[in-house]
């Protein structure tokens, strides 16, 4: 931790939760985010493609298999909650699960090795002040990233609504949607109805990132932890080993939560396309 | 901890790594999924007419044999009406060959007798004639007595 160690712990943490960004204010970029989703994305298109390709109807070999189970178990969620032509959401459903299970897969990562690296690299490379070198490697634990998957859901959520009940359909469940089409409940309705609208995309965003986020977090004051070791006494002996053996537990734990969140993620946004579709 | 553009530069991914799920990969996984579906589908439907067929097959067979074995057992009574019908027909011709050969036998014997008669009555004749020259003692004419020895010969 050699420039952590010159950080005070509250340096340390808000230095750790700085994006790599272009650009100021709001048409800014996180470079990291960008870079660590695409990286996922790629990651998970080569794994998906090693099964497609060359994929046999006969005895199916290696990756084959493990996507089969994927499609397969995606295509029956899908299948039991949403009742109209299936279409796309498989796909979506499982482009979702898969993006997200590798962005929370990062969080396992020791929480500064790749900010290290990338520290170094800046500084040595580019001739940065390593102090400025910003790098966070966990999409979902950036807000950006998880409300811009929550919003093309609810892009998609609109589309769906549309595509099932019809322009007109739409208007009038908005309209008429829970109390009934007396005129004087409309403006109750629609104000209801924009609410429900948003929390979808809300909750989903903020579910998401709050579970990674915490977790980073929790990562990180694991790590400060061990930086309190300064030497061999017996306090920084307890203060390394409690680090190691907290930051054991805490994987583990997080392990559950990683496609837990996934799942989630995936099962909420084919639920809320199914009550976009139909008719209530 | 900012809402920036990266918001829509994450939407942008996100469709185009759909896109790319929904062109590369899924229908392929599908397809692959689908037809073995139908492969195996069509397998179990194949054992399955196999059985049904094997089972007409086996009946089909006990129906053949059955007639085989009616057939056989109307063959063995036609064989044994027609045998007794045989045995039948032999003995009345050889009753009939029986009874012509008695017949001819009959007639042979009548024959017979009836030769005999003759011939004995001719002896008689000529005894009666030799018997009465030797009582006339003397020869009778024979031929001018002929008439009456015929006539006695006939009464014998």
């Amino acid at each position: 931790m050699a420039s952590g160690a010159e950080l005070t712990p509250t340096q340390y943490v808000t230095h750790h939760l700085q994006h790599w960004t272009v650009g100021e204010g709001f048409w800014s970029l996180h470079l990291d985010t960008l870079l660590f989703s695409w990286i996922c994305g790629l990651g998970m298109f080569a794994l998906l493609y090693a099964g497609a390709r060359g994929a046999t109807a006969g005895v199916p070999k290696g990756f084959q298999n493990l996507v089969e189970v994927l499609v397969e178990w995606v295509d029956n969620s899908v299948k039991e909650s949403f009742h109209g032509p299936r279409g796309v959401v498989g796909p979506i459903a499982l482009t979702i699960f898969v993006w997200v299970l590798f962005w929370n897969v990062l969080d396992i990562f020791p929480v500064d090795y790749i900010p290290m690296l990338a520290q170094q690299v800046g500084h040595h490379v580019f001739g940065m002040d390593p102090h400025h070198v910003y790098f966070r490697i966990v999409p979902s634990a950036d807000l950006n990233a998880t409300f811009g998957l929550s919003v093309s859901v609810l892009i998609l959520i609109i589309a769906y609504s549309f595509k099932g009940k019809g322009a007109a359909g739409y208007a009038k469940e908005f309209l008429t949607h829970p109390f009934g089409a007396n005129p004087l409940i409309i403006p109750a309705n629609i104000v209801l109805n924009i609410v429900e609208l948003l929390a979808k995309p809300l909750s989903l965003a903020l579910r998401l990132f709050g579970n990674l986020y915490a977790a980073e977090l929790i990562f990180m004051l694991i790590a400060l932890l061990s930086m309190t070791a300064s030497g061999f006494d017996v306090g920084s002996g307890l203060s390394f080993f409690g680090a190691i053996a907290m930051g054991l537990a805490w994987t583990l734990f997080h392990v559950l939560v990683i496609p837990l969140q996934a799942f989630i993620f995936m099962t909420l946004t084919i639920v809320y396309l199914s009550l976009a579709y139909e008719h209530h | 901890m900012n809402i920036t553009a990266t918001l829509i530069a994450q939407g942008i991914t996100f469709a185009i790594f759909v896109w790319m799920t929904v062109r590369f990969i899924w229908p392929v996984i599908k397809r692959a999924m689908d037809e073995r579906q139908k492969t195996i589908a069509e397998g179990l439907a194949a054992a399955e007419k196999g059985m049904r067929d094997l089972e007409t097959a086996r009946d089909e067979a006990r129906k053949i044999l059955d007639e085989a074995k009616s057939q056989a057992a109307d063959l063995l009574g036609q064989a044994n009406r027609r045998s007794s019908e045989i045995v039948e027909e032999a003995k009345q011709q050889a009753r009939a060959e029986g009874e012509r050969l008695v017949a001819n036998a009959r007639a042979q014997i009548e024959q017979e007798i009836s030769r005999a008669r003759e011939s004995l009555r001719k002896e008689v004749a000529a005894l009666a004639v030799a018997g009465a020259g030797k009582l006339l003692a003397r020869e009778i004419d024979a031929k001018a007595h002929a008439d009456l020895l015929d006539k006695v010969a006939n009464e014998l």
